[in-house]
């Protein structure tokens, strides 16, 4: 599992890349939430292009982040989740809290 | 073309596994032909419940896992089990949203994507107190292909 980030115009891009489940939950909050206090940003945009697998761990970790970027009022957003993720997110009502972006 | 294929594995309940655990059903699961979809619906539904084993069942120190698959038909049946403290309410446990752990972000959805993946799941007591997870999909192509032919 790896975690790339970059700042451009006020938003903050977070590219997750490999798979994420219960053996790499941890590593990706840890990463996620460095990269969410590496700048000063407007919104978050994650992008899942490259993400190749996900369960209901990866939404508790999305939840997770969701919450704290909540209390700062900085939206996030998801982009380009495979068919599959897209699956998971619409059962459990991810969308409602991360709308997904084209 | 009926088979009475199976395959068991076992291993300890560490996070570690969760990925060899979900790749090695899927490749077991080949020769009945799935979609791209009905395996990752399988890859998904494993890791879920390897996922409970690892978390839940064994709070006070190390156990194991069994994942055993068999063929029915054009059905998979995979049972996943481990011997630790089992579930007392097994209602409540596939509420979604419910966890044990709140302060742990978790989202409380594994049965519910269990059950959303696969077109059946029970849960049972594993001997006296741990717990089988037996999940059950049929492979649409394989029947239209059987209808076909």
């Amino acid at each position: 599992m790896k975690l790339k980030h970059r700042i451009y115009n006020g938003t903050l891009y977070v590219l997750l890349c490999g798979e994420l489940d219960e053996h790499s939950a941890s590593y990706v909050r840890e990463e996620m939430d460095k990269a969410f206090a590496s700048g000063i940003f407007k919104q978050i945009i994650i992008d899942l292009s490259e993400l190749e697998f996900m369960d209901s761990t990866g939404i508790g970790v999305l939840i997770g982040r969701y919450k704290k970027m909540k209390d700062r009022s900085i939206p996030i957003y998801i982009c380009n989740p495979s068919s599959h993720a897209e699956k998971i997110f619409k059962m459990t009502g991810l969308y409602e809290l991360m709308p997904k972006i084209v | 073309m009926k088979t009475n294929n199976f395959m068991e594995v076992k291993f300890k309940a560490q996070s570690v596994n969760e990925s060899f655990a979900r790749v090695c059903v899927a490749s077991f699961c080949l020769p009945l032909n799935p979609t791209v979809d009905e395996i990752n619906d399988i890859k998904t539904a494993v890791s879920e419940a390897v996922t409970n084993c690892v978390v839940h069942a064994y709070p006070h120190g190390e156990g194991e896992v069994l994942v055993r698959v068999e063929f029915d038909g054009n059905d998979v049946v995979i049972s996943v089990c481990d011997n630790g403290i089992g579930i007392k309410d097994f209602v409540r446990a596939r509420e979604p949203f419910y966890t044990t752990k709140p302060d742990e972000e978790r989202s409380g959805m594994g049965f519910a994507v269990m059950e959303s993946f696969m077109d059946d799941v029970q849960l049972q007591k594993n001997g006296e107190k741990g717990l089988k997870v037996v999940l059950r999909k049929t492979l649409r192509r394989g029947a239209l292909c059987k209808q076909s032919c």
